[in-house]
């Protein structure tokens, strides 16, 4: 697993707030027992909905960052929406403010979520707008998202910002590393013990 | 002086991670067929074990047909969903509560059966893979949604990494007229304050309103946190919550249930306890509520008119104007159930609007009990009959229509009264089908009139 320090590609703007997981991956997608083909999915009713909806523009092809609005991937805790947003392959996310749980659950996968204001957000989005080939450095460490001449600050949550940059970002080795500290909390757990 | 959710983190808190997150023990971990499948792929291709396999219990809501639930089910794909869940519980050493198993009668939705089992208890940690987990801070214990890789996390190390929540307190206070409902009082709250308002917050409710409230009221507040942006919501645990426990399969017996009643008392919010924020709500000024939106915070009371300046984005999806009352809106379905209301209370406050009347011609309704042993309680009660002398279909425990991955869904753009949590574009299996969400009450008073009403109208009849 390696350290995620800085994403860098094209960029995908995608305007609206509180685009919930039921519009991210539809609920009708769940029904499978792995993750495969869910980049196939993803904003599916939105995309047919809107024939320009960015998920549909060929000039945001290949696009590793998306710059969304705020309270993005509220709703549900389907992980199936960051799963199908890493296969479709977005490395990064940069908002104004994200669910807890979606954040929680884009970090597992290894896609850093930056938070920026406001009106840096809409800056970054209309530079992408003009210019889609624009290469977009999102920079973990040092908590900047850049785009040619434009640079905001942009940050990751302090305790997932140093877990991607030294690489501890899947935590489950981390969560076995001392298990027998687990066992003791286990048991001086009045429930756990049977009162 | 610290909370209920500080008491539960620091005693749960196993380390600080290199991260800086902290890795927190979990007592309770529920699963279910949807979001588990994939966590134990994970554990097998590493070749971890799971921990606790005795503090993880299973069960199937989510997919479960609901008009059969004889096995095969007729649904190949909950069929296969329901046996991989099967097979992966055998494997490992997890109780299932499925139809068709040992435990079956126990099915039902996952935050249904956990506090009907006596499994949820003030204290615990519970995660689960789903964002209304939430719902079992009505009994005073901490509870978390979360994703499929926190899932396999949980399997194998029965631990999640997290960083702590600020805590904001939510007073309600004052008497709910009468048809208002806990329903009302969670979508008021959730306007008042906006679905990303509880960002980074546990929410503690609390005042008289909430002391008076019986659990099954709880947890429909607690339950809708979420669609607050609240990750927890709960509520301390007091006499209501003892009694409500005492006696249950999982509950502690005899002296352990009295030290365990100690233990309760002593990990609650002290009267001085210190929150990051606090907010006052009167609940004498709460209406029944509707949602006109396509989020859960885009609501009016009854007789309210939707502002003027109301996002143009729901307005178009939804067909109202602004201005426009969302009361007199002919619906198609009528829908009571999920985990938010779909518990005995709320079936039989239902149940008093319906009976004695019909559901209108052009509506399609149904009721789906929370969970198996609700089913049961309420045939002896006789609802089932209220419910299809007057039209509705009574079917079996499962999640339903409230996410429709079942054939329970929308067609078209359909308006559906419903008493689930969200209204989100296409939550209810149609892209374009429309959901007004409101208490289980109102649902009925709309099926039978076949348009949003007050319900309060109906409950004077009642009464006379
Ligand atoms: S009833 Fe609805 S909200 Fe509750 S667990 Fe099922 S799908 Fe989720």
């Amino acid at each position: 697993m390696p350290a995620i320090t800085s994403i860098a590609g094209r960029g995908l703007p995608l305007r609206g707030d509180d685009l919930d997981t039921d519009r991210i991956m539809p609920a009708r997608f769940l029904r499978a027992v792995t993750f495969e083909g869910l980049e196939n999915h993803v904003f599916e009713d939105d995309k047919k909905d809107n024939p320009n909806h960015p998920f549909n523009d060929a000039k945001y092809k290949g696009a590793a960052i998306l710059v969304v609005n705020s309270n993005f991937g509220c709703g549900s805790s389907r992980e199936h929406a960051p799963q199908g947003l890493a296969r479709y392959g977005i490395q990064a996310i940069v908002g104004e403010s994200f669910s807890e749980i979606f954040l929680g659950n884009s970090a597992v996968l290894g896609i850093p979520c930056f938070t920026a204001e406001k009106t840096a957000i809409e800056h970054l989005q209309a530079a992408i707008e003009k210019s889609p080939d624009l290469v977009i450095e999102a920079d973990v460490a040092n908590g900047v998202v850049s785009a040619g001449t434009l640079g905001i600050e942009a940050t990751v949550p302090s305790g997932l910002r140093d877990a991607f940059v030294t690489d501890q970002w899947n935590p489950t080795a981390m969560l076995l590393a001392d298990f027998d500290k687990v066992r003791a909390i286990a048991k001086g757990l009045p429930y756990v013990s049977g009162f | 002086m610290p909370t209920l959710f500080h008491n539960v983190w620091n005693a749960h808190s196993v380390r600080t991670l290199p991260s800086g997150q902290t890795q927190l023990f979990v007592g309770l971990h529920l699963i279910h067929e949807v979001t588990s499948p994939q966590a134990f792929d994970m554990i097998r291709q590493h070749g971890w074990r799971v921990a606790f396999p005795e503090r993880t219990f299973a069960t199937v809501d989510h997919i479960v047909p609901t008009s059969v639930q004889k096995r095969p089910f007729i649904d190949l794909t909950a069929e296969e969903m329901t046996s991989v869940l099967e097979r992966n519980c055998h494997e490992y050493g997890i109780q299932l509560y499925a139809p068709g198993a040992s435990g079956g009668e126990h099915q039902g939705i996952v935050h249904v059966i956990g506090p009907e089992m006596g499994l949820t208890q003030p204290g615990m940690t519970i995660a689960c893979g789903d964002s209304h987990t939430s719902t079992h801070g009505a009994l005073g214990a901490i509870a978390f949604g979360i994703g499929t890789s926190q899932v396999r996390d949980v399997l194998a190390s029965q631990s999640l990494a997290l960083d702590p929540l600020k805590v904001r307190r939510i007073n309600v206070d004052g008497h709910l007229r009468p048809g208002v409902f806990a329903k009302d009082v969670i979508l008021t709250i959730i306007r008042r304050l906006g679905v990303q308002g509880g960002v980074g917050f546990a929410y503690e409710y609390g005042g008289s309103t909430v002391d008076r409230m019986t659990i099954d009221e709880r947890m429909t507040m607690c339950n809708m946190s979420i669609e607050g942006g609240a990750r927890v919501g709960y509520i301390n645990p007091d006499d209501t919550t003892f009694r409500y426990i005492e006696g249950r399969p999982f509950a502690p017996q005899g002296p352990a249930f009295t030290r365990a009643v100690e233990w309760w008392r002593q990990i609650a919010s002290t009267p001085d306890a210190e929150y990051d924020d606090v907010v006052h709500i009167d609940a004498g000024s709460i209406e029944p509520t509707v949602t006109w939106g396509i989020n859960p915070g885009q609501s009016v009371g009854i007789h309210e008119a939707i502002a003027t300046n109301a996002d143009e984005e729901a307005l178009t999806f939804m067909g109202f104007k602004a201005g426009a009352r969302v009361e007199g809106t002919r619906i198609d379905v009528a829908f009571i159930g999920s985990c938010t209301n779909g518990r005995l209370s709320d079936l039989e406050e239902a149940a008093k609007i319906v009976k004695g009347r019909h559901v209108a011609p052009h509506v399609k309704a149904l009721v789906v009990p929370g969970s198996q042993a609700v089913s049961r309680a309420a045939v002896a009660r006789g609802l089932d009959q209220v419910f299809t002398n007057a039209g509705f279909e009574w079917r079996g425990a499962g999640c339903s229509m409230c996410l429709a991955m079942n054939p329970d869904k929308l067609e078209g753009n359909q308006i559906c009264a419903s008493s689930s949590n969200r209204n989100f574009k296409g939550r209810q299996g149609s892209p374009t089908g429309r959901t007004l969400l409101m208490s289980p009450a109102m649902v009925a008073a709309a099926a039978v009139s076949g348009e949003v009403v007050d319900v309060r109208a109906m409950l004077d009849e009642v009464h006379a």
